[in-house]
C-alpha cells in the first residue's frame, strides 16, 4: 500500500483553500497537479543549468544536453523502450498528432483513403484527420458503442476495407474513463496489416503501458497530465516510421550538413526537433516520470480503481444521478448527471465548496451526441486523492441536488 | 424605477444573505426558477446566445421607448442571473441601457459569474443587450 497522506504533502498547491475551503482537486483529467521535485527540477534548470543544448562546446551546454539526452532515455525507459531515440520531445498530445497526420499526409496517404478512429476520441485526435480528408478527399470510419457504451469490436473490424491506411484511436476515454481494448486492435490492425496511432494521454497518468508489447506504430501523450509541465509531451515512432514518417516542420537543430540546394538530416530524435526544444520542460517531464515510477504504476493505478470504484458505488446509490459508462475496469474518471439538472449548475455548485471538477462535453462532442446529452459532470482522480475526499464530494453533491431541486 | 434604484433593491435583498453563500444561490436558483419563460416563438437559432456550457435565449422589442427583454437559459443558476439582467434593464430606455455600468454583479458577491472563463454566456448576453439598444437609440 501506498502511503497518501505522504505523496499529498509533495504537492504544494493541495495545501491552500480554495473559496474557504480545502481544495479538492478532482479535475486531472484536465491537468494533474505537481510535486515539489517536478517544480524544483524546472526551476533549479533555470536557476542554475540553463544553456542551448546540441551545440555548444561550453559546459553549461554540455551539461544541459545531457541532461536532455538523459530525460529521453528515462521516459524511454519507462514506456519499456530500449532506443531513446523513438522517443520525440514535443509540446503535447495534440502536438504529437498534428505531426503524425501532417508527416503521414505528404506520401503515405492518399485521395479515397480511409482512417479508422472510434466515438470516444477527443477533438485532438479527430480535427487533424478530418483537415487531411477534407483537404484530400480522404474519409474518416467511426467504430460505434455498444449498449454498455464499450467499443464495438465487431463494427470495428467490418470497417477495414483495402483502402484502410491507419487506425487512431485512444487508448482511455476521457470522458468516460473506460480503456480500449489494445488486444483486440493489435490483432485487427496486424491482421489487415494497418498502422495504428495510440492516444495515451489519458492512459499514461494512470497505468503501466509497455509499448514494446503493445507494438503501436505511433504513442503520444502529454506531461501536464502526468505530475509534469504544460507545454510538453511526447511522441513515440516505431523504428520503421522512425526513419520514414514525412517532417511536418523543419528547422535548425535538425541537420547534419545544409546548402541552399540541399540538406542531409540528423537521424533519430533530432529530425523531429526543428528550433530550440522545451528543455526544462522535457527535464520536468522526466523527473515527473521518475515520480510516478517511484510511487510504482501498478500501486497508483490500484489505489485510483479503489476511488473509483468507492465513488461509482456511493454515486449509484443516489436516485437522481445518472451515471454513464459506469464498469469496474477504468482510468480514474467518471461521468455523470444529475437528472433533469444541468452539469453546469452542479459544477458551480460544487466548486462553491472547494471541489473541482470538470463538466461540458470536454472536448468529445460527437461522443455525446452518442450518449444523447449536453454535457456531463466529470471527476478524475490522480494518486493524492483520498477516500475521505471522495465521502466528502458525495456528501456535498447530495446538497446540491437538493439546492437545485 | 431608474436603473440605479432597481440596483440598489437587488443590492439590500442580497445583503441580507450577509456571507451565507447557500442562502444566495438558493435565491439566484429561485429567481430563475420564476423567471417567465421567453414565448416559444421568440426561442429561435437567431436569439440563442452561445456560451461553451449553458445557454441563454434572448429577445428584445422596443415598446413606448422602452426596451423589453424576454429569455431564458437551460442551467438554472444562469437563469436565475438572466432574471436579474432582465429585472435591471427590461424596461428601460435604450440610452439608459447603454449607459448601465452593471457593477451591482460584484457588490452582490456574484462576479465570477461574468468573469470571460465562466462558459455560460452571461457576457455576451449583457453585450447583446446593450447592442440592441444600441440599434433602437439609431432608429
Amino acid at each position: 500500500m501506498i502511503d497518501i497522506k505522504k505523496i499529498r504533502e509533495q504537492f504544494p498547491i493541495l495545501q491552500q483553500k480554495v473559496n474557504g475551503k480545502p481544495l479538492v482537486y478532482f479535475d486531472n483529467g484536465a491537468t494533474s497537479q505537481k510535486p515539489e521535485v517536478v517544480i524544483d527540477a524546472i526551476g533549479n534548470f533555470y536557476k542554475t543549468g540553463n544553456s542551448n543544448i546540441h551545440r555548444g562546446v561550453h559546459t553549461l551546454s554540455r551539461l544541459a544536453t545531457e541532461q536532455f539526452e538523459q530525460s529521453r532515455k528515462t521516459i524511454a525507459t519507462h514506456f519499456h523502450i530500449k532506443n531513446e531515440q523513438q522517443i520525440i520531445f514535443t509540446s503535447g498530445t495534440t502536438d504529437s498528432i498534428n505531426k503524425v497526420a501532417q508527416g503521414l499526409a505528404k506520401h503515405h496517404l492518399k485521395s479515397g483513403d480511409e482512417i479508422i478512429l472510434s466515438t470516444y476520441e477527443h477533438h485532438s485526435n479527430i480535427l487533424p484527420w478530418q483537415l487531411w480528408a477534407q483537404k484530400n478527399g480522404g474519409v474518416l470510419k467511426v467504430i460505434p458503442l455498444l449498449e454498455d457504451n464499450s467499443l464495438d469490436y465487431v463494427a470495428f473490424e467490418n470497417l477495414f476495407s483495402e483502402k484502410t491506411k491507419l487506425v487512431a484511436i485512444t487508448h482511455v476515454s476521457n470522458t468516460l474513463g473506460l480503456i480500449t481494448n489494445l488486444q483486440k486492435i493489435k490483432e485487427l490492425t496486424q491482421k489487415y496489416n494497418v498502422p495504428f496511432l495510440l492516444d495515451g494521454a489519458q492512459s499514461a497518468p494512470h497505468m503501466r503501458i509497455d509499448l514494446n508489447q503493445i507494438e503501436p506504430d505511433f504513442f503520444v501523450c502529454s506531461a501536464h497530465k502526468m505530475y509534469g509541465p504544460t507545454g510538453a509531451g511526447i511522441l513515440y515512432l516505431s523504428e520503421k516510421w522512425l526513419g520514414t514518417l514525412p517532417l511536418a516542420s523543419t528547422g535548425g537543430g535538425t541537420i547534419k550538413t545544409v546548402t541552399f540546394e540541399k540538406t542531409e538530416y540528423a537521424e533519430g530524435a533530432l529530425r523531429f526537433e526543428p528550433g530550440t526544444p522545451h528543455i526544462a520542460g522535457a527535464i520536468g517531464f522526466a523527473t515527473a516520470i521518475k515520480f510516478m515510477d517511484e510511487v510504482g504504476m501498478n500501486h497508483l493505478y490500484e489505489h485510483e480503481s479503489y476511488l473509483v470504484n468507492h465513488a461509482q458505488k456511493a454515486l449509484k446509490q443516489i436516485r437522481e444521478v445518472e451515471l454513464y459508462g459506469a464498469n469496474d475496469h477504468k482510468a480514474g474518471v467518471i461521468s455523470f448527471n444529475v437528472k433533469g439538472q444541468h452539469p453546469f449548475d452542479v459544477g458551480t455548485l460544487l466548486d462553491k465548496y472547494g471541489i473541482a471538477v470538470r463538466t461540458g462535453h470536454h472536448c468529445t462532442q460527437p461522443l455525446m451526441q452518442c450518449l444523447g446529452v449536453q454535457g456531463t459532470v466529470r471527476i478524475s482522480f490522480a494518486v493524492y486523492n483520498t477516500i475521505e475526499e471522495v465521502d466528502f464530494f458525495i456528501e456535498k453533491l447530495k446538497k446540491v441536488i437538493t439546492m437545485l431541486q | 424605477m431608474k436603473i440605479e434604484d432597481v440596483e440598489k433593491e437587488i443590492l439590500e435583498e442580497f445583503e441580507f444573505f450577509g456571507d451565507d453563500w447557500e442562502a444566495k444561490y438558493e435565491h439566484l436558483i429561485d429567481l430563475g426558477k420564476s423567471l417567465p419563460l421567453i414565448e416559444a416563438q421568440f426561442k429561435t437559432e437567431e436569439n440563442i446566445i452561445q456560451g461553451c456550457q449553458s445557454r441563454v435565449w434572448l429577445n428584445s422589442e422596443l415598446k413606448d421607448g422602452k426596451m423589453i427583454f424576454t429569455a431564458d437559459s437551460d442551467a438554472i443558476i444562469t437563469k436565475g442571473m438572466v432574471a436579474l439582467m432582465i429585472r435591471v434593464l427590461s424596461g428601460q430606455k435604450p440610452e439608459d441601457i447603454v449607459n448601465a455600468k452593471m457593477d451591482f454583479v460584484d457588490k452582490i458577491g456574484l462576479k465570477e459569474h461574468l468573469s470571460p472563463t465562466r462558459a455560460n454566456g452571461l457576457v455576451s448576453m449583457i453585450n447583446r443587450m446593450k447592442k440592441e439598444a444600441i440599434l433602437n437609440i439609431e432608429k
